[in-house]
């Protein structure tokens, strides 16, 4: 009959025991690195926390580092200081302005280098990546040197919310360009030819298509874009005259004091941009989900 | 479709059709006439440049020579969007973001046809999806997602449908169904159908014409039974299903050709003889072998070649065997396993046997190997200047 | 059934019709016939955007730290005078600025390397269905403005904080603090580019096939063989991508110094920055606006020959 059978004594005498001490040691060495990633997550979201929390506090003094007592009075009176909402305001406006302008300019670059065969395509490759490996410093101090050269006879190009929009749009572009360049080169040409095999000429074929399934792409490059530019500092410092934008206005408080009220801008920016992120990841997963 | 008459449709025609990339052309100076109303198939090994045509059919490819009618309607210089040819692609081309309703409507909306959502559904009952037509077509398996690719080319009522190996992707038991659909299909609603495929048993199932491809042209092309029987090339005799051959040299012309190989004599028909030369190879297919053990037991009038039997693979339906002919030459024969006593084993001395009338005769010029998949078992390594130098061909490299 | 009309009727049609060989540009994705122009016209608007706004400001840069003042007054401005002193002026004057940003960013990309590789490893082969959820956590932070984060350090890292209480207790510090030194400063230079670390690093691992690892362990291999020999290798790009993107803004990066360090701190950046806002001596902070990036140029040269990548986007 069966050939091959278990000798009973084995089924009899159960294995050692662990103990818990061993066991527990055994949980830990097997999930070190689960361990380790939550723990530099916290490490990551420490100061976010902190933003947050201490948009909660009531400074002793000018200086918001140490915690003092629970108030919601930063929350209720948000521009008390009038000039932090403006420059939130500026800020805001140049940013819609230049996601606008630099997701346009950008999405067109990146279909030209998927879509299309064109001599200068590695010299155009390396122009849109080299302001992405370019300091700040550099970038923003070139574009302050270009501006002051502007002058003709009295006039001198003023440095103002112009400038800052120019400086914006142009480092914004790249990271647009990568971004929709890799959804594209993701997206099935056959796709596009299934359309034209249907009847769907070029413009058709882009508009129930390639657009709809580029949107994604487009999309995240202009959130990028404008928290990109909103968050700018180094750049916008140096070509900005007398403007002051939501990052220079921090950078101006910091020695003096940064007043609660940032904080409550900053958690709002913060959980904003999460929870746009967080629905956009829902809804694609959603549209992806199987069902038999 | 009971509502709408069958379709006028007209022949097809390819004229001196060429594609070249750089120096090499992947389909080369190639015509030929579908005839309205048929299922074609174009079968070929991978890079032959059967897609290449199919897609030049279609205007996703531009050719570099040629012209493509329909009837008598230039289309070679239409864009894809003004043919009327519509495309059931290998990867179904599904879009992605729209349900399978929107998919299907998809041509008739570009058009701008009008009773869209009646076509639509009557187009999904046709291939039993209904129920379906609001899902995405990520959420369908794959026999499903080939159905609505099916739909969606066929509800424009193209002149031609063009479908590019629309079943390599499904498990055996539902490509043998969808064949049958699809034939089914063709029948009822009448317009030609071109297939593309690299598995010929699929071809011959479905095709009322088949063209065989190499490298960019047609080998030959015909009905599935003539290509099988008489083929003209061994290209097409490996191609489609499996050959033995043994070149020769024909001793006698007339109502019966007679060739002498190996000191062995072989008859065959003279329409089954493809060329002019004198140098020939003897070809058989391995099921019209009869294994015997006595020359005495074979009927008279049949070509005979004794043998000893080197393998024997037992396959449910058949076995097949490797015989070693006298000259070292390894012969593949089928035989159906009718009878459980008496099957010859490894080592057994039989003679094999065949019907002069199922003999083809190619040209001795012809690569042996030609058409045979570089892995699968070659049938002796063997070409024409071996048998001009009286050499014999070497056994079968492994199996 | 083959060539339906006579073989030279046919011929003749087709040498009147003009079907030569295939005309122009086909595209790349679709393979379908584009037009010649396109791509120039989707190329003008944002190139010549990069070209006036990018390529010029550096060769504005470039001349305006070749001026010299017109007189001793700084009012009355500069003029182009080929004056190339400027640079070893510059360099004399602020080259230790120049080594310590280069230091505190070589550092700090280090850091940053040891501290992201375990966590972009543990989401490219752990992360499972979570890694789309992990990704957005790793970026999430960066949705806080980057300032007053950087300011939150000064909260965390405060002499009389949790931190440097414990720190001290296992007297670990040198200098009984952390702000006000270099350990605070490079701390918040590895915190602020670490997502510039972990995603490229974490785009090389996924590509890695997991059963590369399978096979070495059934090929003898110990995790850590397999890790040196198999895993590390295959990662490179992501490492070479990742120190880059994380070293060059670093190098340039002096909010960090500025925020948490002390006077003894300051980066070169910060130089660049007074001499254009405060001091407007323009053509000496052209010169050292113009050496930082030729400095990083060099070494991304030097490091990227060495690595034996060159294909990083």
């Amino acid at each position: 009959m069966a050939t091959s059978q278990i000798d009973p004594a084995l089924l009899e005498a159960p294995p050692a025991a662990e103990s818990g001490l061993q066991r527990g040691l055994r949980w830990i060495r097997e999930n070190s690195l689960a361990i380790y990633s939550g723990l530099a997550l916290i490490y990551m979201f420490l100061p976010v926390a902190i933003v947050v929390l201490f948009s909660f506090n009531s400074p002793a003094g000018r200086q918001n580092t140490q915690w003092n007592e629970f108030s919601l009075d930063a929350w209720r009176n948000i521009c008390k200081d009038p000039t932090i909402c403006q420059s939130v305001g500026v800020s805001v406006t140049i940013a819609l302005v230049a996601t606008l302008v630099g997701t346009i300019l950008g999405t067109m670059i990146a279909f030209a280098l998927v879509r299309h065969r064109f001599r200068g395509r590695s010299s155009t490759n390396l122009l849109i990546f080299l302001p992405m490996a370019t300091p700040e410093v550099v970038l923003g101090s070139a574009l302050l040197a270009l501006f002051l050269n502007m002058y003709w006879g009295d006039w001198q190009m003023p440095l103002g919310p112009w400038t800052i929009l120019i400086a914006h749009i142009m480092f914004v572009i790249s990271f647009v360009v990568v971004t929709v360049k890799a959804r594209l080169s993701g997206l099935d040409p056959r796709l596009e030819q299934a359309a034209m095999d249907l009847y769907a000429d070029e413009r058709a074929t882009f508009r129930y298509v390639t657009l709809p399934l580029v949107a994604p792409g487009i999309l995240g490059a202009a959130l990028l874009a404008f928290s990109l530019s909103f968050d700018d500092f180094i750049i916008t410092n140096f070509n900005s005259g007398s403007t002051v934008t939501f990052p220079m206005y921090i950078w101006g408080a910091a020695q003096r004091g940064i007043p609660p009220q940032v904080n409550v801008i900053a958690s709002i920016m913060f959980f904003g941009a999460l929870g746009i992120v967080i629905i956009g990841q829902i809804l694609s997963a959603r549209r992806k989900r199987t069902r038999t | 479709m009971a509502t709408e008459a069958v379709k006028q449709v007209e022949d097809l025609h390819l004229v001196r059709l060429t594609k070249r990339y750089g120096d090499h052309a992947a389909v080369d100076d190639l015509s030929l006439t579908i005839p309205a109303g048929s299922f074609f198939a174009l079968i070929g090994p991978s890079g032959c440049g059967k897609t290449t045509t199919l897609r030049m059919v279609a205007g996703l490819e531009v050719p570099t020579v040629g012209m493509i009618r329909v009837g008598d309607r230039d289309i070679t210089a239409l864009r894809p969007y003004k043919r009327p040819v519509n495309t059931v692609f290998q990867s179904y081309a599904l879009f992605p973001h729209m349900d399978i309703f929107e998919n299907v409507a998809f041509g008739l909306r570009r058009r701008g046809e009008k009773n869209v959502d009646a076509k639509v559904n009557e187009m999904l009952e046709l291939v039993e999806l209904t129920p379906m037509a609001r899902r995405k077509p990520a959420q369908m398996s794959g026999g499903q997602q080939q159905r609505v690719a099916v739909a969606r080319a066929l509800i424009n009522r193209p002149d031609v449908l063009l479908l590019d190996e629309p079943l390599g992707a499904l498990d055996l038991k539902l490509r043998r169904q969808m064949q049958i659909e699809l034939k089914r299909i063709q029948t009822e609603v009448g317009i030609t159908f071109v297939h593309v495929t690299h598995d010929q048993e699929e071809a011959m199932t479905m095709a009322d014409t088949i063209a065989v491809m190499n490298s960019g042209k047609i080998e030959q092309m015909g009905a599935p039974q003539e290509i099988y029987d008489t083929p003209h090339t061994a290209f097409s005799a490996n191609f489609l299903g499996q050959s033995n051959m043994i070149p020769g040299e024909i001793v006698e012309r007339g109502d019966v050709i007679t060739v002498r190989a190996f000191g062995q004599v072989f008859t065959l028909a003279p329409e089954k003889l493809h060329t002019d030369s004198d140098r020939v190879i003897v070809g058989v297919r391995p099921e019209k072998l009869q294994l015997t053990r006595e020359a005495a037991e074979v009927p008279s009038g049949r070509n005979m070649v004794a043998g000893v039997i080197t393998d024997a693979s037992f396959v449910g339906v058949s076995t097949q065997f490797l015989v070693a002919a006298p000259w070292g030459q390894e012969l593949i024969a089928f035989e159906q396993n009718m009878s459980a006593d008496d099957r010859p084993v490894v080592g057994d001395e039989v003679i094999l046997s065949w019907e002069p009338s199922h003999t083809f005769g190619l040209d001795g010029g012809e690569n042996l190997n030609a058409g045979i998949d570089g892995d699968l078992l070659e049938v002796g390594h063997y070409t024409a200047t071996d048998a001009e130098a009286g050499l014999a061909p070497t056994p079968a490299v492994g199996g | 059934m083959q060539v339906p009309a006579s073989a030279s009727a046919v011929d003749t049609y087709l040498a009147d019709t003009q079907m030569v060989d295939t005309p122009g540009p086909v595209s790349p994705g679709t393979g379908l016939p584009t037009k010649r122009s396109t791509p120039y016209w989707l190329l003008l608007p944002g190139m010549a955007w990069l070209a006036i706004f990018f390529v010029i400001p550096l060769v504005s840069l470039f001349s305006t730290s070749l001026q010299s003042p017109v007189s001793d007054n700084p009012d009355d401005g500069f003029y182009f005078n080929w004056d190339f002193a400027n640079y070893s002026e510059a360099l004399s004057r602020y080259g230790e600025q120049f080594l310590r940003s280069f230091v505190y960013a070589g550092i700090a990309t280090f850091l940053a390397l040891a501290i992201a590789y375990p966590l972009a490893y543990f989401i490219a082969f752990k992360g499972g269905r979570w890694k789309a959820l992990l990704l957005v956590l790793i970026v999430a932070p960066f949705f806080a403005s980057f300032l007053i984060r950087t300011y939150a350090w000064k909260t965390i890292l405060a002499d009389q904080g949790f931190v440097v209480e414990i720190l001290n207790a296992l007297s670990l510090l040198p200098q009984d603090r952390i702000l006000n030194t270099p350990l605070a400063v490079i701390t918040g230079i590895t915190y602020n580019f670490l997502p510039f670390m972990i995603l490229p690093l974490y785009a090389a691992l996924d590509k890695i096939d997991p059963r590369l690892a399978e096979a070495g362990a059934d090929l003898y291999a110990t995790p850590f063989t397999t890790f040196r020999k198999v895993i590390w290798p295959l990662s490179l790009p992501g490492v070479v991508a990742g120190t880059l993107l994380t070293f060059i803004p670093a190098a340039g990066d002096y909010i960090n110094a500025k925020l948490l360090g002390s006077t003894n701190d300051r980066m070169i950046g910060s130089v660049i920055d007074s001499q254009f806002i405060i001091v407007r001596d323009y053509p000496i902070a052209s010169a050292l606006s113009f050496l930082l990036m030729a400095a990083i140029l060099a070494l991304v040269f030097i490091y990227v020959r060495r690595a034996g990548t060159e294909d990083l986007l």
